[in-house]
């Protein structure tokens, strides 16, 4: 029994409820209990000062690689849960595209524990879509959701194969999980290390159009709405996308859909000079394409922030651009960069953004989690929304290193992360 | 230590970030340069005890040669690496391979690889000079000047000049660097060939596309004809080799519908019959073979800039005849 937490003094806003005041936050047997104005600190409790601070429900990343098990050199479920508390996320999702991937019960099983055991943010595992991530066989989905799998996907490349896509929107239904898409069209993509325009013709490198991702994004929304299943497109890149997304949802498809920071700020010009932290699939777009999505998370088409956070070691970044692998970090500057790119730039406030960090995707892929009405898992962030701080690489928790973001100077920083009504991570004093 | 600056910089890994001024002073230098492969004994003392290292990762015939030619004629000790198919990534030995250059403490690198911006890569990471020799799809900056040197050659000035540039643009460095080696130099720039060979947006360089031949030659004044792959037709960007010619061959019958005598350049190696029928290459208006003599002057004096040399010297540097 851990003992009583009072967060105290802050603005509490939590956009599952609407909620955005001065309030305390009471948090009792690892769960909330009261939220209010004046609580008073109960016997033996442990008292959070969260003055000047903005506290909200724990961030929800439905969107990360922990490279584990197969990949440890890289990331591990451990370091990739504490990576997560620092960047102020309870709950995350990890891409079943391991080695071995995660494409049955007992592959969802070690994920689990593995989170349990590291003991931080909460990790729930993703199945694959299909045995062996080779798209060709329906993987167990009812077993592995019975284990404990949220989603299913097989994320890192997509599902070529029309016919099983429909399938498995089909037959997620019964198990009430989400098939999360990584939309692109190989035919299109084969052989591009970076978006397809001035700058890949300038440096010589072969691009993916837009189009490889505005076609399967489509063909996923027209399977959605023929099979009524639940549809999560990951990481939509491209104007067009985001118009398909809004245009689906508007006539009643279930889609949710993920912006990423990266995708959001950043533009293709970031791989000016050969740069493999800026070499990411889907590939960084033009600006038109940045603002579009930026404007999607805004308006809510995108109602999730995901990170993709996809981490590298040193060596395999340190390549020529062909030859680097795709990916880059994003859970300890998710934040600072949303914050940075969407609120401080006037797109959207606060309690929009946080909904799209922690009650957005809690709904997408039906977790337990963003939200701080009594009686929800007790899990808390508390961030400075005002503070300018520089992103050092150095610093991170990740095993990793690759990120675009280093020396970039961010607004707004996690002060503190609860964790089952608990202090999980405290930033150092600047 | 980091060797000095020169009059082109530490390195030289493309024509897009060279200013006119130090291409043309390149090309007098070259003419300069020009004059020692003539003389019964071709060598010169300008680079004695410099060490260059030729780093092929791509097999190469005539830039490795022209190269090792224009560094043995100025003198300097070279060493060939041929770096082929072995089993590490062509990535990882890129790193290991720049280290151990650091440490045997050569003086110059050209380098040939097959990822756009490895040159890069490499000068970015060792002290000693950087010439690219051709990196993927991104530029080849020797093959551009050469190919600048010979049109001024035969036409004068580069300024004012229009020049097409027919192919396989998307895959072709010597595309790149031409286009910005004749743009700073002032010259009108078009590319010719099938949409299906260009980069995209390729008119944001400043270049105009001509998807006909027909329409490129009646506008151009020189024609710098690109090598088309026969990989390409396997991977489906053309039918046919027989029909690439059909529509994009330069033929005689074509160049004899231009409105004026239009100048004919190859980069090499030549397929006969595909892009060029061999009565054009081996023709009037074929300036190929001048290209490859050009080369070596071209390569001779780049070598002796990044070494330290000065544009206004080079005549005193290589001494009589």
């Amino acid at each position: 029994m851990t003992r009583p937490l009072l967060i105290r003094g802050g603005r509490v806003v939590d956009p599952s409820r609407g909620f955005d005041e001065p309030a305390d936050v009471l948090l009792v047997d690892g769960r909330v209990e009261a939220v209010g104005g004046g609580l008073g600190t109960p016997d033996g409790a442990e008292t959070l000062d969260a003055s000047g601070c903005v506290v909200c429900p724990g961030f929800v990343d439905v969107h990360v690689h922990l490279r584990e098990p197969g990949e440890e050199h890289k990331e591990s479920i451990a370091t990739g849960a504490l990576a997560a508390l620092a960047g102020g996320f309870t709950t995350i999702c990890a891409m079943p595209n391991t080695d071995p991937p995660i494409d049955d019960p007992a592959a969802v099983g070690f994920v689990l524990a593995a989170g349990l055991r590291a003991g931080r943010a909460r990790v729930h595992p993703v199945g694959a879509v299909s045995v062996g991530l080779a798209g060709e066989r329906l993987a167990p989905v009812g077993e592995m959701v019975e284990a404990g799998a949220v989603a299913i996907t097989d994320d890192g490349r997509p599902v070529w194969d029309a016919g099983l896509m429909r399938r498995a929107l089909e037959y997620a239904r019964s198990f009430g999980v989400p098939v999360a898409s990584h939309c692109e069209v190989p035919e299109l993509s084969r052989g591009g290390s970076m978006n397809e325009g001035v700058v890949s013709t300038r440096l010589g490198l072969i691009g993916i159009p837009n189009a490889a991702e505005d076609v399967m994004i489509a063909r996923d929304l027209f399977l959605a709405e023929l099979t009524g299943g639940r549809l999560h497109v990951q990481h939509v890149t491209t104007r067009r996308g985001t118009e398909l997304i809004r245009a689906a949802r508007e006539r009643g498809v279930a889609v949710t859909a993920e912006g990423t920071p990266h995708h959001f700020s950043l533009t293709d010009e970031a791989v000016e000079g050969y740069r493999t932290h800026a070499k990411v699939n889907p590939p960084l777009r033009s600006e038109a394409d940045r603002a579009a999505v930026a404007a999607a998370v805004a308006d809510g088409t995108l109602d999730c922030i995901a990170t993709d956070h996809a981490p590298h070691h040193y060596d395999e970044k340190e390549q020529a651009f062909d030859d680097a692998p795709f990916g880059l970090i994003g859970l300890e500057t998710a934040l600072g960069v949303s914050m940075t790119y969407l609120v401080e730039k006037g797109l959207f406030g606060l309690s929009d953004l946080i909904h799209r960090m922690s009650t957005g995707p809690a709904r997408a892929f039906g977790l337990d989690a963003g939200t701080l009405a009594p009686g929800a898992a007790g899990d808390a962030t508390v961030i400075d929304p005002s503070a300018k701080w520089t992103v050092d690489a150095r610093r991170f928790r990740s095993r990793s290193r690759n990120t675009p973001f280093d020396g970039w100077s961010l607004t707004g920083r996690v002060v503190a992360t609860v964790l089952g009504g608990a202090v999980a991570f405290r930033a150092e004093e600047a | 230590m980091t060797q000095p600056p020169t009059f082109l910089g530490k390195d030289l890994i493309g024509l897009e970030h060279l200013e006119a001024e130090q291409i043309l002073a390149i090309l007098d230098t070259a003419e300069t340069f020009k004059e020692i492969s003539e003389r019964p004994i071709k060598k010169v003392p300008v680079l004695r005890g410099k060490t260059i290292v030729n780093l092929f990762f791509e097999p190469s015939t005539r830039t490795r040669i022209s190269f090792e030619f224009a560094e043995k004629r100025l003198s300097a000790d070279t060493v060939n690496v041929a770096e082929t198919g072995s089993s590490v990534t062509k990535g990882e030995t890129l790193v290991d391979t720049a280290r151990n250059l650091e440490a045997m403490r050569i003086d110059m690198v050209v380098i040939r690889h097959s990822a756009s911006g490895a040159a890069r890569f490499l000068a970015d990471r060792i002290p000693s000079n950087v010439i690219n020799a051709g990196d993927g799809r991104h530029e080849h900056p020797t093959q551009g000047l050469l190919d600048l040197l010979t049109i001024r050659d035969h036409r004068g000035a580069i300024e004012g000049l229009r020049v097409c540039i027919v192919g396989d643009v998307l895959h072709s460095r010597v595309a790149r660097s031409n286009i910005w080696g004749l743009l700073k130099l002032g010259a009108e720039v078009a590319v010719c060939g099938p949409g299906t060979l260009m980069p995209a947006a390729v008119e944001t360089l400043g270049v105009r596309f001509f998807r006909r031949i027909e329409d490129a030659i009646a506008w151009a004044d020189v024609l710098n004809v690109l090598r088309l792959q026969l990989e390409r037709m396997h991977a489906g960007y053309v039918p046919s080799l027989r029909e690439y010619n059909r529509f994009f061959g330069v033929s005689t019958e074509r160049l004899a519908a231009a409105p004026r005598d239009v100048l004919v350049l190859h980069p090499g190696p030549l397929t006969r019959g595909v892009e060029i029928d061999s009565d054009v290459a081996d023709g009037p208006c074929s300036v190929i073979l001048d290209q490859v003599t050009n080369g070596v002057a071209v390569r001779m004096a780049v070598l002796y800039l990044l070494a330290g040399g000065r544009p206004e010297t080079a005549e005193a540097a290589k001494g009589g005849g």
